[in-house]
């Protein structure tokens, strides 16, 4: 099998890390060869996979050594559940330098050293939105062939999903990179499934799995694990080899999306009820203070 | 006033007339607050002791002087040698300044090569417009056959992505979709112009061989690497070829377009690999580098594709030359002629004639990988001792490739090899453990001032001479070029240092 490219986006704080794990940790149980490459500072992409947070990151010790040419890979590539290969590209502490640009040395030194020889698969977890040309590293030519975005409900969720199909839509027309599909990742918001559904068919893509909420989740991640090991038996286990299942099945299957204007957003989410035009607004606060006059007097 | 219209003195006798002697005088006086001379040479001498020495190699944060340039002053060099190719660097315009100034004033010819004069605006919203400008503007105005782009760190800090880039600007119409725009990213806070020219030689050939397949041929392909003397050693390696009767294709040749006649006319190309060469350089047999270090993801590349390839490390003299043409030999199956085995007895005849004054002589070197690999080579088989080897953009293997030859000669004992370091630490090293020649670039002079050690200036940058690159170090010949230029300086020093009438001139020869 042709070496497959996958990469994890969507807004901080949704789950990214933890989706992706928990399907990596599917896909490995498929029989599958699994490198993953983690391009966030906080280098916690690997940590319920490895059940430890790894401290050895490119750039940390690229920095130690003086220059990332003096590395070897054994130093920053890591073994974790069932064999996968865990990396992260670690990076700057907040506030200085430049995150981006580590997450650049870091996939190029992984490539010339030969991590991603002998593995189908290679998963790239992307911290929030793509806010600068580094973070876009995953999808240039010859790295991922598909994006998944994990979203849910939320308006900032749906706004940044959209705005990484713009991401991928500026290097799509020229390379090779597609959507995969949206993950929604639930959070129990109105109209959830009908709202990623909506955004999936603006998008010319679809949503590849809904993922229920579950505490186990929350449970297994206290015990830095993922729910694949730590419940193998659990409904929610069940949930994470299907997405892996969809997602494996998935490929070729990506399209170039069609990312919509801010307007066309909130129009949406008018549509579905979560905003409300300005008018809606204006007349509602009128009632209220209305409201409040009619109970003074 | 000294100067006048009928005499003008040059800044040379001029500031040495009273009046400026004056003024820097009350400068020095009333604004530089200077110490008195005697701590000032009490300084300077303590900065030639060991205990200065331990203090300076232990230095970690800090590089005075690096015998080394960045990445895409490689590209450019690169880029340089093939037909009417112009060299695109995509970032700030100063770094394209100082590429073009610093090939000007090695070669003494114009450089050209254009920047896409990336700003404020563009380090935030990143650089595509400045590549679909650009690349319309530059292919517009200057014609070219071929626009090679490589990158300033500017561009490769915010992640400018070339291949995504240059597609954009193809479909917007900035050239045509089948305009050869191969491109290098080539940041200059990685590796050194041996790197960038190593990158943007696999960049060039990617763009033309991974369009087509590949039908096995009998040429050979030759790639020099990065080298000050390519002008003539390009038409020495032309010459030894053509003598061997040799099927070959040099990649990357710039000893037109960084020669050019003086008849009356600008042009910015001359010569070069051709595109049709280049993209039926695919098909060759085999590819020789000449500069290890210079190809090494080239090299790769070309194995890759069903190349049989082979790296020397910048051949000079009678073993160099010799492992070049026997590599050509095995790799072409051609026989080496007469004529040049002619040539090799020639120049063994002189470096025997020369040798009492040769032998024994330590000597220091500096330069990039390949050329002082080439050059310690040279210095052992003429039975002169190499001590200290320097290689600012010299790594471990480097480092271990120099060892192994040291090990290989008697004349190689107790050499040390210093990877990684830079020519303030040469100086330190250099004042404490002193040899009797420096052999590096015009940037060694500073280490011949103040150590008085003679420098013998074999590599690039050469500013302060002219027109040595138009001889070449490669092959038997450029092998005399080398001797003669060593031992030019070993008899010029000879008599200095034997011309004090009734004291030194027992020595003062008139025959060496």
């Amino acid at each position: 099998m042709a070496l497959r490219q996958i990469a994890f986006y969507g807004k901080g704080g949704i789950g990214k890390s933890t989706t992706s794990q928990n399907t990596l940790a599917a896909l490995v149980e498929m029989g599958q060869k699994i490198l993953i490459v983690g391009c966030d500072p906080k280098a916690d992409s690997t940590r319920l996979i490895l059940n430890t947070k790894l401290q050895d990151t490119v750039l940390h010790l690229a920095a130690e050594a003086g220059s990332v040419e003096d590395l070897e890979l054994e130093d920053v590539m890591k073994i974790g559940y069932k064999g996968i290969k865990c990396t992260e590209s670690g990076g700057p502490e907040p506030g200085v330098g430049c995150a981006g640009r580590g997450v650049i040395t870091a996939i190029n030194f992984l490539e010339e050293n030969g991590a991603y020889d002998d593995v189908d698969y290679v998963s790239y977890d992307v911290l929030g939105d793509v806010v600068c040309g580094g973070f876009a590293m995953p999808i240039r030519e010859n790295k991922a062939q598909e994006i998944y975005i994990v979203m849910s409900g939320e308006m900032m969720a749906l706004y940044a999903a959209n705005n990484i199909s713009k991401g991928i839509l500026k290097y799509a027309n020229t390379g090779g990179v597609r959507l995969g599909g949206l993950i929604c990742n639930e959070r129990q918001t109105d109209k959830e499934l009908e709202l990623a559904d909506a955004l999936a068919a603006k998008l010319g893509s679809k949503v590849i799995h809904f993922v229920p909420r579950d505490n186990i989740v929350q449970h297994a991640e206290l015990r830095r694990q993922t729910v694949i090991q730590y419940a193998p038996e659990s409904k929610q286990a069940e949930e994470y080899r299907q997405l892996a299942t969809k997602i494996h099945n998935n490929a070729g299957k990506g399209v170039i999306p069609t990312p919509i204007s801010m307007e066309e957003l909130e129009e949406m989410l008018m549509e579905f009820g979560i905003m409300k035009s300005d008018e809606q607004a204006l007349a509602e606060l009128e009632a209220k203070e209305a409201a409040a006059a009619a109970a003074k007097a | 006033m000294p100067q006048s219209a009928e005499k003008v003195l040059d800044h040379k006798p001029l500031f040495q007339e009273p009046e400026y002697q004056e003024m820097f005088k009350a400068k020095k006086e009333q604004f530089e607050c200077p110490h008195p001379d005697d701590k000032v040479q009490q300084i300077a001498d303590w900065t030639k002791s060991w205990d200065y020495r331990e203090k300076n190699l232990a230095r970690e944060a800090l590089v005075v002087n690096p015998a080394k340039a960045c990445q895409p002053l490689g590209a450019v060099f690169a880029a340089a040698g093939f037909e009417e190719t112009l060299s695109f660097v995509h970032g700030s315009q100063g770094c394209v300044a100082y590429y073009r100034s610093h090939l000007a004033r090695h070669f003494k010819e114009a450089s050209s090569a254009v920047s896409s004069s990336m700003t404020e605006d563009a380090a935030v919203f990143g650089g595509m417009n400045n590549m679909i400008d650009g690349l319309a503007t530059a292919a517009s105005l200057y014609k070219p056959k071929m626009i090679a782009v490589s990158t300033t760190c500017m561009a490769e800090v915010i992640g400018d992505d070339l291949q995504a880039f240059i597609a954009n600007a193809k479909d917007k119409g900035s050239v045509d979709a089948e305009f050869p725009v191969p491109f290098a990213h080539t940041p200059a806070f990685v590796g050194s112009h041996t790197t960038g020219y190593d990158n943007m030689m696999k960049g060039i050939l990617t763009y033309f061989w991974n369009k087509g397949t590949r039908v096995a041929g009998e040429k050979l392909n030759v790639i020099p690497g990065f080298d000050g003397y390519a002008v003539a050693n390009n038409r020495e390696l032309k010459r030894m070829l053509g003598l061997m009767g040799v099927e070959y294709t040099l990649l990357s040749d710039v000893s037109d377009v960084y020669d050019m006649p003086a008849d009356g006319t600008f042009n910015m190309y001359a010569g070069g690999t051709t595109i049709e060469d280049t993209a039926a350089a695919l098909n060759a047999k085999a590819t020789l580098s000449l500069q290890q270090y210079c190809t090494e993801k080239t090299l790769e590349y070309a194995a890759e594709k069903g190349q049989a390839v082979k790296a020397l490390n910048y051949p000079m003299g009678v073993k160099g030359t010799d492992a070049f043409l026997m590599a050509v030999k095995e790799l072409t199956g051609k026989d080496v002629p007469d004529a040049l085995l002619l040539e090799r007895g020639r120049l063994v005849d002189a470096i025997a004639d020369s040798m009492n004054y040769l032998h024994g002589k330590k000597f220091a070197i500096y330069g990039d990988p390949d050329f002082t690999l080439g050059m310690a080579q040279f210095l052992l088989e003429v039975g002169a001792e190499p001590t200290h080897i320097l290689a600012t953009n010299g790594g471990k293997a480097w480092e271990k490739a120099v060892k192994e030859l040291l090990a290989s000669s008697p004349f190689g004992e107790g050499c040390q090899v210093w990877a990684g370091k830079d020519l303030w630490h040469l100086r330190s090293i250099l004042a404490t453990e002193p040899t009797d020649f420096l052999i590096g670039n015009s940037y060694g002079k500073y280490l011949e001032r103040d150590l008085g050690i003679p420098l013998i200036r074999l590599t690039f940058p050469i500013f302060d001479r002219h027109h040595h690159h138009r001889f070449p170090t490669f092959g038997y010949q450029g092998g005399l070029r080398v001797l003669v230029t060593i031992l030019d300086k070993i008899m010029d020093q000879l008599d200095v240092e034997t011309n004090i009438p009734g004291k030194t001139d027992i020595s003062f020869d008139l025959t060496r």
